[in-house]
């Protein structure tokens, strides 16, 4: 059995090259993007069939700085699928195509899917895309195909300021917690780990270094990071009081009386 | 407050269609059976439109779904697994997509039992087996609610309230197009009477399970994604078309209601999961 691989992402050290999403563009044979003025110096945009990483652009900029230096200007981030502990995607996919691969990396099985995208409902990071060329959803593979071959993912390859880290999951999560603690004693008080333990969906094995609150970055906090199927329950609860209720009124209403019609 | 970064499924007019129909479908077989077993005689000739609709509904219903997916021929991997070395049934309890899927399927095989003792092709069924085809029926016309509550979407995965709307109003939605065919069946007028208080419970029903959405939603701070201004137009429709049956309820008359109060109660359970599916994703 391989070891378990992740990703570790230190946004503190990114520097929004993009080197991370041309290389999974070439690797993956994913096609470029249509330019477009985004009034940021992000042409990406999203995460989704095309798109396996986004270096995010986060604007902090203040309008009216009051004093030189006074804050963070930009934070940067190159999103990914964050391949989850406990996937929501996996969960509620009817088809059986999206698995759990030996290195414990979410995988989508795109001849099994059949573009239901029931996924891109649950998937909290909207690191699901669907295609309408294929017909079927896709998302980042952790370079499956690499792995398989004992080579590294092709944008942690490529990133230059090893923002993007690749490897051996618990090495990463120590790496992390010494990288974090350096970060607190030069005075970063809102550096923080986001999915190195089991606080959101059992665990990520993408997981990040944030220079602020998750929510900042378009990432749910833990009390927000929930499954889908925690809904089943209030949901048919709710469905089977409809029902009985609707069934006792449906019997009072049409009662004629004269037994079987 | 709940924060939500999902992107949204593109689920439109093809899976607000089949959630229309699928609660027209189980709620008319429903309250077939219920008269079926609690009517008189009198009703027989409703009872079997109640019996004749579902079918047509249900293939409608499989063929919309069919057409939603990206690759519809692979419609089939929805039932069985086709993962290399893990081939069998796919079956998810957890998932309501999954269990809808086998339920839409099973319904089917009810709807043509029921369509064809209607059309008089087999002789009068057990007792049993629209007692059975009615629990199915009522998963079918609910489970789509709940279907949308897994998930994380803002509003859809905010509230509890989705499954047992959807069902009030589908039950209401086939009390009103009962009404409606009856008459183009000679249907006794105390029939239709009576299916018209149905439908003044069901909206009752609905309204109760619309005041909890709103609740759960406004909870939840996504409140907003549904009530802006074109969408509060549309869920004042929705409840417009309520008030015909809760009227009628409230003033406790028993007439059958009139061809434009089904047509309205109709396009109001349309209406109300067209603002459910579009809003949400906006």
């Amino acid at each position: 059995m391989p070891d378990q691989v992740g990703f570790f992402t230190d946004t503190s050290v990114c520097i929004g090259c993009k080197a991370c999403e041309v290389a999974c563009k070439e690797w993956n044979g994913l096609a470029g993007d249509t330019p477009q003025f985004r009034d940021s110096y992000d042409n990406t945009g999203q995460l989704d069939a095309e798109n396996w990483r986004h270096v995010k652009f986060i604007d902090l900029v203040p309008e009216a700085p009051s004093v030189v230096g006074n804050g963070t200007a930009w934070l940067l981030m190159s999103d990914i699928c964050k391949h989850c502990e406990h996937a929501s995607c996996m969960e509620v996919c009817p088809t059986n195509a999206i698995v759990k691969t030996e290195y414990d990396t979410v995988f989508i099985q795109p001849d099994v899917c059949n573009g239901c995208r029931n996924c891109i409902s649950a998937c909290p990071y909207s690191a699901i895309g669907f295609s309408k060329d294929t017909g079927v959803v896709h998302k980042c593979t952790f370079c499956y195909d690499r792995l398989q071959n004992n080579l590294m993912p092709a944008c942690a390859k490529a990133c230059p300021t090893q923002s993007i880290q690749f490897g051996n999951l618990d090495d990463l999560r120590q790496k992390a917690d010494a990288r974090v603690a350096a970060l607190h004693d030069q005075g970063y008080d809102q550096a923080q780990l986001y999915g190195r333990d089991d606080t959101v969906y059992g665990g990520l094995h993408a997981f990040f270094l944030l220079m602020a609150k998750p929510e900042v970055y378009g990432l749910p906090n833990a009390a927000n990071a929930t499954l889908p199927s925690r809904n089943n329950l209030g949901g048919y609860l709710g469905a089977a009081v409809a029902a009985v209720i609707g069934i006792f009124a449906g019997i009072v209403a049409l009662r004629g009386g004269g037994g079987d019609a | 407050m709940a924060e939500h970064f999902a992107a949204p499924p593109g689920w439109t007019w093809y899976i607000a269609l089949y959630f229309f129909l699928a609660g027209l479908a189980g709620g008319s077989y429903v309250l077939a059976t219920i008269m079926r077993l609690r009517g008189s005689p009198q009703d027989a000739p409703i009872v079997r439109i109640g019996y004749l609709l579902p079918l047509p509904l249900v293939v409608v219903c499989a063929l919309f779904l069919t057409l939603d997916l990206g690759t519809p021929l692979r419609f089939w991997h929805m039932l069985i697994n086709t993962t290399p070395g893990d081939v069998g049934l796919n079956f998810h309890y957890w998932s309501p997509m999954s269990v809808g899927v086998w339920a839409l399927s099973i319904f089917g095989a009810f709807t043509l039992l029921s369509f064809l003792e209607a059309r008089g092709n087999l002789r009068r069924l057990p007792v049993a087996i629209p007692i059975v085809g009615s629990l199915f029926a009522l998963y079918l016309a609910s489970y789509t609610g709940v279907l949308l509550s897994v998930s994380n979407q803002p509003v859809w995965s905010d509230t509890w309230a989705l499954g047992g709307l959807f069902l009030a109003s589908g039950l209401s939605g086939s009390a009103a197009l009962l009404v409606w065919l009856g008459r183009y069946v000679n249907g006794a007028p105390q029939t239709e009477a009576r299916l018209s208080k149905a439908d003044g419970y069901f909206a009752l029903l609905e309204l109760a399970f619309i005041v909890a959405f709103f609740i759960t939603i406004a909870i939840a701070g996504t409140i907003g994604k549904t009530v802006s201004p074109f969408w509060a137009i549309l869920w004042i429709l929705v409840l417009l078309s309520l008030l015909p049956g809760i009227r009628a309820v409230v003033a406790r008359r028993e007439a059958p209601e009139s061809v434009a109060a089904s047509v309205a109660v109709i396009a109001g359970v349309l209406l109300m999961r067209l603002v459910i599916v579009f809003s949400a994703q906006s």
